[in-house]
């Protein structure tokens, strides 16, 4: 099972440095793919992101609850004629937290690398 | 591979490592899909169908053929910079790469038929047979349409799909009905198609 909550120690040089400090909440993968998905568009419906990860309805929409819940995405509902229309963006803190993600990832990367390969 | 052996690695490295690397490329092709989803912009479609509506009215109003063409060339290079400008401005706003993956993908697929375009236009001129050219335009830019969206929000390929079809309908119209055909295709399938797409994929 993933752990839902955001991890400790995350902040500061901790999260630069220690491997394990990793947020968790946008590592999974369709979790980490929506951030990812809504940081380069203004807004993606629940249709266009089920598309666009190739997932189905309940994985989709228990992963995009737990990034709600974590105000990573914010979420407008709204009714077009009678179908019902789920809008995604992305928050300020979403965008900030998934930049750490990946200046996190590219220093994990260049942490090992650089010592052994010149 | 020297990181897989390297003895004084602690096992958990290698994993670690190869597992940044592969949710880097997983973000990076997910960022490029999602921009392809929607790099075409609506709002340049709506204004690219207005262009396309005027054109249909001059080319009408005018005696010979050279006049008409002309018309529709004037439309055509309109709406080619028109719809670049759009999409680098909803690329921009979206912090997207516009030449990198999703625009360089639209581009390639989008040309190659744009281009046998041009060539089977001037030869059907050259050859006298200004009838052929509006429909061909229509099933081409179709073409286009549809390869070059095969990657992007659904209605793209699907409009691709109406222009082709106007384009099989006007080679079996009279030839007087070219122009409005024209007008008609170009500018109410691009108003009607990017007021959708500006409405639902964010510009």
């Amino acid at each position: 099972m993933e752990r839902t909550e955001p991890l400790r120690g995350v902040r500061g040089h901790a999260a630069d440095s220690d491997p394990l400090a990793l947020d968790r909440l946008i590592h999974e993968r369709i979790r980490l793919g929506i951030v990812s998905a809504l940081a380069v568009n203004d807004t993606l419906s629940f249709n266009d992101l089920k598309t666009l990860l190739r997932t189905t309805d309940g994985n989709l929409s228990v992963h995009a609850r737990k990034l709600e819940d974590a105000g990573y995405v914010a979420c407008t509902k709204s009714f077009e004629g009678r179908v019902p229309r789920t809008e995604y963006r992305i928050t300020a803190t979403g965008r900030r937290v998934l930049e750490k993600y990946l200046a996190h990832m590219e220093a994990l990367i260049r942490a090992t690398r650089e010592p052994r390969e010149r | 591979m020297s990181r897989r052996t390297a003895s004084a690695e602690p096992a958990a490295v290698p994993s670690l490592q190869g597992r940044a690397i592969d949710d880097l490329r997983f973000i990076r092709e997910t960022m490029e899909n999602a921009a392809a989803f929607t790099a075409v912009s609506g709002w340049g479609m709506v204004a690219v169908g207005a262009v396309a509506f005027a054109a249909a009215g001059v080319a009408a109003t005018q005696p010979t053929v050279r006049g008409q063409l002309v018309a529709w060339f004037a439309a055509a290079a309109a709406s080619i910079t028109i719809s670049s400008y759009a999409s680098w401005r909803k690329a921009k706003r979206a912090n997207a790469p516009l030449f990198h993956g999703a625009g360089r993908k639209f581009l390639l697929s989008f040309l190659p038929p744009m281009t046998v375009g041009a060539i089977l236009t001037y030869v059907l001129l050259e050859s006298g047979n200004f009838a052929l050219v509006p429909p061909m335009w229509l099933m081409l830019y179709g073409t286009a349409i549809m390869t070059g969206g095969a990657f992007s929000v659904r209605v793209v390929p699907l409009m691709g799909l109406l222009f082709i079809a106007a384009g099989v309908v006007s080679l079996m119209l009279p030839a007087w009905t070219t122009h409005w055909l024209l007008g008609a295709a170009f500018g109410a399938l691009h108003v009607i198609f990017g007021l959708i797409i500006a409405r639902r994929h964010g510009g």
